[in-house]
């Protein structure tokens, strides 16, 4: 039939503008090479072993070589393969902050968008309170008061970052509100749940889609920086953060044992800042930071 | 009982608040309709003529639910007008009356669904609707992007009738498309209203698409009624100055029409907008017939002829007068 070709066509066309864009394609490669890298980190890891309280002191400070490409650290450790298991927190980092957080937000901004009255004034009085507060200094907060760990570290963040989100979704959906195809869904006697989820969700896709592309690397920089402060994860589960703060300690003589994390967090958040980017042009979205 | 109209506009005002400033302050009030009162047979084709910004979207919005009015009352079969889905809409921009994210058979599919059909015979249905709207049965399959103005107009149409509606409001439905298009979109909607008994509400700027396809006209300047008649009595006499210019715009078609069509000195000026009003008749500025009273008194409607009023202050005493200046000079 001719509609599937059709849109094959524009699936293709839409590839064909993608490869095209020489920013999301090296964002993608990037993407896809880190979250390859971490989830087949226990197969690619030259010393899997290594990434718990592994002591071996006849390696300790060595210098990057064929056998450890970033160098070993203080008490011996392959860097290398502790940098493949930190993306593997880095990245459920972003995700299970990011998989409760846009949802939670995506939500409250349709409601506020579409119902308008009091519902925006409360969710929007919420977002403008929320955003008032530096997620990091939200982090510094909870971890001190409850006890610093991952869970806390996310769960500040998570309390924060919905709002971006929120924001978002409600701009579209105010200029969605009275769109003739929404009118028409209301008059054809749709439901509410219809017409949000289903008539204006899925025109803020790829908007939400570019913002999330964006924030990964916020976040895993975030979570970076929260271990670095010692505030995150907690050792020895390798981190990225923590290992840059550990290895910091003995610059400049080894300066492989902060440089390369730095670099590997550097890396991973170019790549979704790159994808992000590239996203947005190839749907020509604007207003998403 | 069968023969009480189906649609009554009794009083019907709306005014929109104009925001501006920082703040986004009421800055003043656009009175976008005013008191206009209004009455629709069953089977019958309504049409609303005006010009751009006159009120003609908005007086849809409030038949069909979608907008409350600030003043006077709508009734519908007796009733006070609600969203149901024996009123629907054609929307005035095809290119916005579909989601671009969902097909054709999607957006169909949720009225059907709404109307309580089954899910297993929708699909079924999807097909005989495209059929009434001469599209192909695989345009279910589409997406907006891929179709033309009018085949997307067509498919808004199919929505439309999809919840069995008994009265149809048309906004301007061809007014974004191409003549040989619009023919076609104007032919289609013949047919269903006589086939499925639909009432209709014809928006249009275009006298002459009204004047085939209307039954009664009303005739809308600055959110005010200034004449309503038969199709055959509005342009045949147009008893208010503000239809007899509209009627100049529109091409004759035949020799004794062109003898009989008004050559009206439009007065200069700019044409007010529902913000500021004029005082007395809010046409009196543009008329070239206004005398004392139209400054300072608004005109109450009048009776010109059988099923034919206006407001307007010439007519208070003699009902032919306009059509008499307007006439009297013409070369015959
Ligand atoms: N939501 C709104 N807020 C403020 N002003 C409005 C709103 N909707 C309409 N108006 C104003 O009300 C007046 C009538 O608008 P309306 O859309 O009903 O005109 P229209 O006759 O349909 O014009 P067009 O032929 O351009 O569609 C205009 O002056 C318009 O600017
Ligand atoms: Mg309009």
């Amino acid at each position: 039939m001719a509609a599937p070709a059709q849109r094959l066509s524009a699936a293709r066309q839409n590839w064909h503008r993608f490869s095209r864009n020489p920013t999301a394609v090296v964002g993608a490669a990037i993407v896809l090479l880190v979250v390859l890298a971490a989830v087949f980190a226990p197969l690619l890891a030259p010393y899997p072993g290594h990434v718990g309280a592994v002591v071996d002191f006849r390696a300790r400070h060595h210098p990057p070589s064929f056998s450890h490409p970033f160098g070993t650290d203080n008490i011996g450790r392959d860097i290398f393969s502790r940098v493949l298991f930190g993306y593997r927190v880095s990245l459920s980092l972003a995700a299970v902050v990011l998989g409760i957080a846009v949802p939670f937000g995506t939500v409250l901004g349709l409601a506020a968008g579409y119902f308008g009255g009091w519902s925006e004034t409360v969710i929007m009085r919420a977002t403008d309170i929320a955003l008032a507060i530096p997620p990091l200094v939200m982090a510094l907060a909870v971890t001190a008061v409850l006890s610093p760990n991952l869970l806390n570290a996310m769960l500040a963040i998570t309390a924060l970052w919905w709002t971006w989100h929120t924001r978002l979704v409600y701009s579209i959906t105010r200029t969605l509100r009275h769109r003739e195809y929404v009118e028409a869904a209301r008059l054809i006697g749709a439901s509410r749940a219809h017409i949000l989820f289903r008539e204006i969700l899925p025109n803020c896709v790829s908007a939400i889609s570019v913002k999330v592309t964006l924030d990964c690397g916020f976040v895993i920089l975030l979570g970076a920086s929260l271990s670095f402060l010692g505030l995150g994860v907690q050792p020895p589960t390798p981190d990225l953060g923590t290992m840059v703060a550990t290895g910091a300690d003995f610059l400049p003589d080894d300066w492989w044992e902060p440089v390369m994390p730095g670099l590997a967090i550097l890396f991973v958040t170019l790549g979704f800042n790159l994808l992000g980017d590239g996203l947005r042009d190839l749907f020509d979205v604007e207003d998403v930071r | 009982m069968s023969d009480s109209p189906l649609l009554e506009l009794d009083a019907v005002s709306k005014r929109f608040a104009i925001r501006g400033g920082i703040a986004g302050s009421v800055r003043g009030h656009v009175n976008a309709v005013r008191q206009v009162n209004l009455t629709v047979q069953r089977g019958e084709v309504f049409g609303l003529a005006g010009e751009s910004g006159s009120g003609k979207s908005t007086i849809a919005r409030m038949i069909v639910g979608l907008l409350p009015p600030d003043g006077g009352t709508l009734r519908f079969a007796g009733r006070p007008v609600v969203q149901s889905r024996a009123i629907q809409m054609v929307f005035q921009n095809p290119g916005a009356s579909l989601n671009p994210r969902r097909s054709i058979g999607q957006s169909l599919s949720v009225a059907l669904a709404a109307a309580g059909v089954a899910r297993a015979a929708r699909r079924h249905r999807i097909a005989d609707l495209l059929g009434l709207v001469q599209l192909p049965a695989d345009t279910a399959l589409r997406y907006p992007h891929e179709l033309s103005g009018g085949q997307k107009q067509r498919v808004a149409i199919a929505r439309a009738i999809a919840v069995a509606p008994r009265l149809l409001v048309l906004d301007e439905p061809t007014s974004a498309l191409d003549v040989s298009v619009q023919a076609k979109i104007m032919e289609l909607l013949v047919e269903l209203g006589r086939s499925l008994g639909l009432t209709y509400i014809f928006i249009s700027h275009d006298l002459s698409l009204m004047r085939n396809f209307a039954d009664r006209v009303g005739v809308l300047y600055l959110g005010e009624v200034v004449e309503i008649g038969t199709t055959e009595a509005l342009f045949g006499r147009p008893a208010h100055p503000y239809t007899r210019t509209l009627l100049a715009s529109i091409p004759v078609v035949s020799a004794a029409e062109a003898r009989l069509r008004p050559d009206i000195p439009l007065i200069e000026g700019e044409v007010p907008n529902a913000a500021d009003l004029p005082s007395g008749c809010v046409f009196h500025p543009r008329c070239p017939y206004a005398f004392a009273p139209c400054t300072d008194q608004h005109p109450a409607f009048t009776r010109a002829e059988a099923g034919q009023t206006a407001r307007c202050h010439l007519l208070a005493g003699d009902a032919a007068s306009v059509h008499d200046m307007t006439t009297r000079e013409q070369p015959a």
